[in-house]
């Protein structure tokens, strides 16, 4: 009997959660990454500063991570209801502009300071991070000050990575090994290797493992001390910077040619670069803007490592070379 | 031993049953490969592939041996020391690990074997250097033995504990020796369990991911299901991910098939249904209570870790959290309705082999067969294939949110289904055995058999296999992982999303979570356990 009622309630449950909500004005759906839309994520602010200037509701659609955004649409097709996809990064804009659901945001925003000078008439940039190595200054005391001091260092001082298979910051890696060394990156790998704890299927495994204490090291991002200045009030955790530059990932958001409201689609794409959409990107996103904020980053933020150099393939490149380069990867990185 | 009524409302039900395990892969394949476009190029078996099949058989065949060969010893042990304080928790303990997302598992297993580890830190103090690595094959094969040890343990036990109280009468008054008693009494009852322990292992080992990525130390240590998994997330390559979850299932199903030949059903033998004494093991005192010892510390010492590094959690302040309730609530009415939906379909699949049994050639026995291959190898269909395919079938029928919980409910209880049968399948098998041909000659048939003679008889196995669907589906991420979005939340999700942004406290107060409700879980079916006891004595 209480088995009965259970299930019933779990039948309300879902039914209820899954009714359209009653739309009384315009709506504009956005689909986007999970950690976007999460209660401490930008979500729920940019919601707010938009549907002041808009008269509409803006609704939310959270898939695990910007991968999975790509496959979401290329499954839903032309049947999609997003208006706007949020949160793709440059590897992936070949890929999506293949499917033929996105359209030109025929905007031209001014100052926009994005590294690596990424232009694009489909999608547009809304933050980026450059990829770092991130060290535990308190049982690492001499950092590698340079890729190749990363390579070539001490084995014993581990490190552990994302698996490009899997994860962007594994691809992150991969492309920025490839920027530096070129024809000689399957060498660098083999050097990097025996530093290399373990390759995780995801960032959340290495950085979980990094947080544990297992190794000193860990690929994430040069913003990443800032979440544990402005949230946890340490400067344990740090970033070194490389004296050949950093790989960047920058995220876009384009809107969909299948939008039923293609004026407002580009009038959030205009926000999305404009200040009040920026000045919540920082310590909500915890990446970096690409357009001026209202107010001065936060302290944290200014203790950041700022690559002087930036590498970026171009979209185009990544998509043709990406199976070769992961293959090269596996090679080096099975090898006895 | 069913009467003419009984044999066809089973068959009917077996069939049913056959087809929608069958269909509900099926429609999501075929699915998959229709929307596929033409395939991204590259040819699909090279080196790569043989090198990743490889592996994938190599660690999933010493995983499965590790456990199985260690369940023995612990199982036995556990079998003849019938009253202990906590003895009642450590078989509760069994259903634990499987309840537990792997990125939980594995920093449980790091923080006892990793390079901070525990262990590590005892060799250090005792003046060690070299630390133990569990970075490779090895870490590999603790995980996975963590996993899987205390469920071959559980499964061996029941059996054990099926034998007929007047067995142990007899050896003691025969003078059996420990070797004699493990000839002639536990090693025929544990060969007839063997071949379905090992092959359910080899299931889950074989289609391990996060595990042997996380701990495998390098793309050298990489399974066919991580490739699957690539091939339909990162290449957009629908029918090589077809093509390799056959490889899978065709490779695993072999071996399965094996497996089966090698082992025979024990011989069922009539019990006036005495409680049990064990006279024997007065000698094997200390080493039981050794490895009894050793078990438990190798099973709870990565658990006690999660619970360590979940209590450092924020405690009060996640139980005042709003979305935690709401997943909370999510993933118990998710995990309840796919195990009752389990069982359900596990029922029939459980009831039609004593009634296909002495029934050579019949189709009854061509569906029994069907239905035992069918609720092995759905769990090598990866849940992120039928997921898709779902995905895009339901598109077309007004938005997959609509039915995205119940397409979770049933890809979790497929994937218990397995389990479920191999808890439930031997304790039937004897149940039918002692009272089958009783009940018929006694009229007692159909619903007042089910009522009177099988469901109180059942209780336990009954009990036991909803526990383990439950827990199964709790820790579940893969079904939710693709629906996700449409509102799901349930405390793996929520626990990844604390995860990738930052918050891992967050995570382990709901790792910490996740292991208590497993635990709860566990309790009505080892309860039930002592009332058994009251009643015997």
């Amino acid at each position: 009997m209480r088995r009965t009622t259970l299930i019933a309630l779990m039948l309300f449950a879902a039914t209820s959660a899954t009714l359209p909500a009653l739309a009384a004005e315009k709506t504009l759906s956005i689909y986007t990454y999970e950690s976007f839309v999460t209660e401490w994520g930008p979500g729920a602010k940019v919601a707010a500063e938009f549907e002041k200037t808009c008269d509409c509701k803006v609704e939310w659609v959270g898939v695990a991570d910007g991968v999975e955004l790509l496959t979401r649409l290329k499954l839903e097709g032309e049947g999609t209801k997003a208006d706007i996809v949020l949160g793709l990064d440059t590897n992936l804009v070949a890929e999506a502009k293949a499917t033929g659901l996105f359209t030109p945001h025929q905007l031209s925003p001014e100052a926009l300071t994005v590294p690596g000078n990424f232009a694009d008439d489909t999608f547009l940039p809304y933050d980026y991070g450059h990829f770092a190595v991130v060290y535990d200054t308190e049982t690492l005391k001499n950092p590698p000050k340079s890729l190749k001091d990363l390579v070539e260092g001490d084995p014993n001082e581990k490190i552990v990575i994302e698996d490009p298979r899997t994860s962007t910051p594994g691809l992150g890696l991969l492309l920025w090994v490839k920027s530096v060394y070129g024809d000689k990156a399957a060498d660098a790998w083999t050097k990097l290797k025996d530093r290399v704890l373990t390759v995780t299927p995801g960032w959340s495994e290495a950085y979980g493992l990094f947080t544990k204490g297992e190794a000193p090291m860990v690929l994430s991002y040069t913003t990443s001390p800032a979440y544990h200045m402005v949230a946890e009030d340490t400067e344990r955790y740090q970033a070194a910077a490389f004296s050949e530059g950093h790989y960047v990932q920058i995220e876009v958001g384009g809107m969909t040619k299948t939008s039923h409201d293609p004026e407002l689609a580009r009038k959030f794409l205009a926000f999305m670069t404009g200040p009040d959409f920026q000045s919540i990107i920082p310590e909500t996103n915890w990446m970096m803007p690409v357009a001026a904020t209202k107010e001065p980053l936060p302290a944290a933020f200014d203790k950041l490592v700022k690559p002087e150099h930036t590498f970026l393939y171009s979209a185009d490149e990544v998509a043709a070379n990406r199976k070769a380069w992961i293959d090269e990867w596996l090679a080096a990185m099975s090898a006895k | 031993m069913y009467t003419t009524r009984e044999r066809r409302a089973i068959t009917g039900a077996g069939g049913f049953t056959l087809a929608f395990i069958v269909l509900f892969a099926g429609v999501a394949t075929g699915m998959l490969l229709l929307h596929a476009q033409d395939r991204v190029g590259g040819t699909l078996f090279d080196a790569y592939l043989l090198r990743i099949t490889r592996f994938t058989l190599l660690q999933a065949g010493l995983s499965t041996l590790l456990s199985v060969l260690l369940a023995v010893p612990v199982a036995r042990a556990l079998a003849r020391r019938r009253a202990f304080a906590g003895r009642s928790w450590i078989i509760r303990l069994s259903a634990l690990p499987l309840g537990l997302p792997a990125l939980v598992a594995a920093l449980g297993i790091v923080e006892v074997w990793g390079r901070r580890g525990v262990v590590n830190e005892l060799l250090a103090a005792m003046g060690l250097a070299n630390p133990v690595s569990v970075y490779g094959l090895a870490g590999i094969l603790i995980a996975h033995v963590f996993f899987n040890l205390p469920l071959a343990v559980r499964l061996l036990l029941a059996g054990l504990e099926r034998i007929p109280a007047e067995y142990w009468l007899t050896s003691a008054n025969l003078g059996m020796r420990s070797g004699a008693v493990f000839r002639l009494i536990e090693w025929p009852v544990m060969r007839g369990l063997l071949p379905g322990v090992a092959g359910l292992i080899f299931m889950l080992c074989a289609t391990s991911f996060t595990i042997v990525l996380t701990l495998g130390g390098g793309p050298a240590a990489t399974t066919i299901e991580v490739a699957i998994y690539q091939a339909l997330r990162f290449d957009f390559d629908a029918p090589r991910a077809v093509i390799l979850s056959a490889l899978q299932i065709l490779l695993t199903g072999t071996l399965l098939l094996v497996l089966r030949m090698l082992g025979t059903p024990a011989e069922e033998a009539p019990t006036t249904g005495r409680a049990i004494r064990r006279f024997d093991g007065a000698r094997a005192r200390v080493t039981d209570g050794l490895t009894i010892g050793a078990f438990t510390a190798f099973t709870a010492a990565p658990l006690l870790a999660v619970v360590g590094s979940g209590l450092a959690a924020d405690l009060p302040r996640l139980a005042a959290d709003p979305l935690l309730h709401r997943a909370l609530i999510t993933s118990l009415l998710i995990s309840l309705a796919s195990a009752t939906l389990c069982l359900v379909i596990a029922i029939p699949t459980v009831a039609i082999a004593p009634a296909s049994e002495n029934r050579p050639q019949t189709p009854l026995r061509l569906l029994a067969g069907g239905l035992q291959a069918a609720s092995s190898l759905i769990l090598l269909v990866p849940p992120v294939v039928v997921a898709t395919g779902w995905f895009l079938t339901l598109r077309g029928l007004g938005g997959p949110a609509r039915f995205a919980p119940f397409v979770v409910v049933v890809i979790n209880a497929l994937m218990a289904l397995p389990f479920v049968v191999r808890v439930l399948a031997p304790a039937y098998r004897t149940h039918v055995a002692r009272t089958g041909r009783l009940s018929v000659s006694l009229g007692v048939t159909a619903w007042n058999r089910i009522r009177w003679i099988d469901l109180p008889a059942l209780r336990r196995p009954l009990m036991t296999a909803f526990a383990f669907a439950m827990a199964l589906s709790l820790g579940d991420l893969s079904a939710v992982a693709i629906f996700g979005a449409d509102g799901i939340v349930t405390l793996p999700w929520l626990l990844y999303s604390r995860m990738g942004s930052y918050r891992t406290a967050d995570a382990a107060g709901i790792a910490l979570l996740l292991g208590i409700v497993c635990l709860l879980l566990t309790l009505p079916s080892t309860t039930s356990e002592k009332a058994t006891k009251k009643h015997d004595a």
